[in-house]
């Protein structure tokens, strides 16, 4: 259903202070993976403000959606979502990157509240989403799986191995996120390593492709409510975004893949961000 | 709140270790022609793409897959080229565990792997990119030889070295922030001889990578302050292991500490404790290391005061293992 004018007005105000967050976590962590932080940010906020059926009062909640941040360098923008969604403070964010912080570059799922599995290591995510989506299958249970995957990500073999398994078992109750950005660290996706004709790469192995563009809640909410619908097989939504999204510096700039902010250039990338949402 | 600096990616070109790595590779390859590069998105991070920017046509690319990385590496090898591969360590050892095991070292292969953000040198990172298991994993796979260079000096003359040195050679150091240790390169660097800092007759230091520089400042302090003669082994070779060094150690000192940016099983700690072991000889020793534990994040700094693998922790220990008990001959009487 499309969202009301109410929902995506809500949508991005989370959306703004995310972006806003994600630039405060990275000036004073001293460095951070911001450009993937940004380009995912917007479907951490409708997963959590809109879709997941979670608790924040009870993180363990057996019955809750599953979400694996596969890509979980964007641990940057994954822990302000979360803190915001309320299941801890976002003053505890202060503590990024130091000494004993419960909360490194890639989030810890033994040290930080809601998160359910422990990523880093590219192209683990979709194999544990598959294990979970056959949990849930095995207890009949209906919760889903959401993953969200890098696109350079998508180089390891273990994401394919793990399509294979997912499509082979028809798992209707996966939903997988493809962050397309087009870059990673070396340059372009298809510098690096060609992914195209990538969408047709998930169809040979038995995926409905969802092409939408990852910023526009309205086209990501219609993927979604497309992928829980569907009971033929798992759904990939390929979300096309910017690195660096919201920030006019960093769009797009293979550079921005992790960096830091002083002071100067913090207050340089929020006022971008609001002039993107009108609130300059 | 403290504010972050401005860099990226890019700007960490003033790494140590890995840059001069880089920039010793370049020379290598106008000497040889048959070196080629690779590696696996972390051409900048790791330095080697200085490499590919010199010698495009042997440089190798072959985006976030580790697995192909060490396979394509193997076949390079097999077609008689010299493969030079840098990732992080954790990938390189872990990721690619078993094509660096079956597929280089079964064959004994001449490949040289360079392996990046060994240790907690990425402690903000997180656990996925702490590496404090690979000298362990690699030290067990037959053919292989493994070096923890204490600097970026030490790193070129580790690369240097391997070149001529036949089979799989690991070669693993940090982020590319530690400190320089060496002035000059001619200190006598030989794969598999532990280079001797400093003598002594009271305990001996034994050390490799970021913990040679702060073993030999509390060396120096306790010295001074303590009137301790400390000896300090910088064993930069973990295998094959200088057991000759070694001996001469709990011979001449009678006292052993071991300290390395790992965990305590089944790194350097573990490599001299087999030796004094097999040996008979009884001696006091102690390992200091990542205690089991998976590593608390943060700062390498900050983490290496916590195990206690800066000067002051090695000092700490030292007086500890001054104290200690040990059997020099068979009455075990008094001990149970
Ligand atoms: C197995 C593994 N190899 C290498 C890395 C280092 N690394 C971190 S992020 C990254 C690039 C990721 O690119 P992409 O998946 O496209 O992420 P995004 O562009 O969304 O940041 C690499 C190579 C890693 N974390 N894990
Ligand atoms: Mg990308």
């Amino acid at each position: 259903m499309a969202l009301s004018t109410k929902e995506i007005k809500e949508l991005e105000q989370h959306a703004w202070q995310a972006r806003h967050d994600i630039i405060d976590i990275t000036g004073w962590s001293g460095g951070a993976h911001i450009g993937g932080g940004l380009s995912v940010a917007d479907m951490l906020v409708i997963l959590y403000f809109k879709y997941l059926n979670v608790d924040p009062k009870n993180p363990q909640w057996e019955d809750r959606d599953r979400l694996i941040v596969s890509k979980g360098h964007a641990g940057v923008a994954y822990a302000p979502v979360l803190a915001r969604k309320g299941y801890f403070d976002f003053q505890d964010l202060e503590t990024f990157n130091k000494f004993k912080s419960p909360f490194g570059m890639h989030l810890d799922c033994l040290k930080v509240k809601g998160v359910d599995v422990s990523t880093g290591s590219l192209g683990h995510g979709l194999p544990i989403a598959v294990g979970l989506a056959l949990g849930a299958r095995i207890q009949k249970k209906d919760w889903y799986t959401y993953c969200i995957l890098g696109d350079g990500e998508c180089n390891e073999g273990s994401v394919w191995e793990a399509a294979m398994a997912a499509s082979h078992f028809k798992l209707n109750n996966l939903i997988t996120f493809v962050d397309r950005n087009g870059l990673m660290i070396d340059g372009s996706t298809e510098e690096v390593m060609g992914l195209e004709p990538f969408s047709d790469k998930w169809r040979a192995f038995g995926f409905i492709v969802k092409e939408v563009d990852g910023h526009d809640f309205n086209q990501l909410a219609e993927a979604i409510d497309f992928a829980k619908a569907e009971k033929s097989g798992p759904v990939v939504i390929m979300a096309k975004t910017a690195k660096g999204k919201g920030v006019d510096f960093m769009e797009n700039e293979v550079k921005w893949h992790y960096g830091g902010l002083d002071t100067d250039l913090r207050a340089k990338a929020k006022a971008s961000v609001d002039r993107m949402y009108g609130k300059a | 709140m403290s504010e972050g600096l401005t860099w990226t990616v890019y700007d960490a070109d003033s790494m140590t270790q890995a840059e001069i790595y880089g920039q010793v590779l370049c020379d290598l390859g106008d000497q040889y022609p048959e070196i080629v590069g690779l590696s696996a998105d972390l051409a900048n991070s790791t330095k080697i793409g200085k490499f590919g920017k010199k010698f495009p046509e042997r440089f190798i690319n072959v985006g976030i897959a580790e697995q192909n990385l060490f396979g394509v590496a193997a076949g390079m090898a097999k077609a008689g080229l010299l493969p030079f591969v840098s990732t992080m360590a954790t990938f390189a050892s872990m990721r690619a565990c078993e094509q660096v095991r079956t597929d280089i070292c079964y064959q004994n292969l001449n490949c040289k792997i360079i392996a990046t953000h060994g240790g907690a040198s990425f402690g903000q990172a997180g656990s996925t990119h702490h590496c404090t298991e690979d000298v362990a994993i690699m030290r067990s796979f037959a053919n292989m030889t493994v070096i923890v260079p204490a600097d970026g000096i030490e790193c070129a003359n580790a690369v240097k070295a391997c070149v001529e040195y036949p089979g799989p050679v690991y070669i693993r150091i940090g982020r590319g922030f530690e400190p320089k240790f060496y002035d000059k390169d001619d200190y006598g660097f030989e794969i598999g001889k532990a280079v001797q800092l400093m003598d002594g007759t009271d305990i001996t230091l034994i050390c490799c990578g970021v913990t040679v520089l702060q073993a030999m400042e509390a060396a120096r302090f306790l010295k001074e302050n303590d009137g301790l003669s400390v000896r300090v082994l910088n064993i930069h070779t973990i295998k094959p292991i200088d057991e000759e060094a070694i001996l001469k150690a709990v011979l001449e000192t009678r006292r052993l500490a071991v300290f390395e940016e790992h965990n305590i099983h089944g790194g350097l700690g573990s490599a001299v404790a087999d030796v004094i072991a097999l040996s008979g000889k009884g001696c006091a020793f102690t390992k200091v290391g990542i205690p089991d534990c998976f590593c608390e994040v943060g700062y390498p700094e900050d983490l290496y005061t916590h195990y206690k693998l800066d000067a002051d922790g090695v000092i700490e220990t030292v007086r500890q293992v001054m104290e200690m008990d040990f059997e020099e001959d068979d009455d075990w009487e008094d001990e149970v």
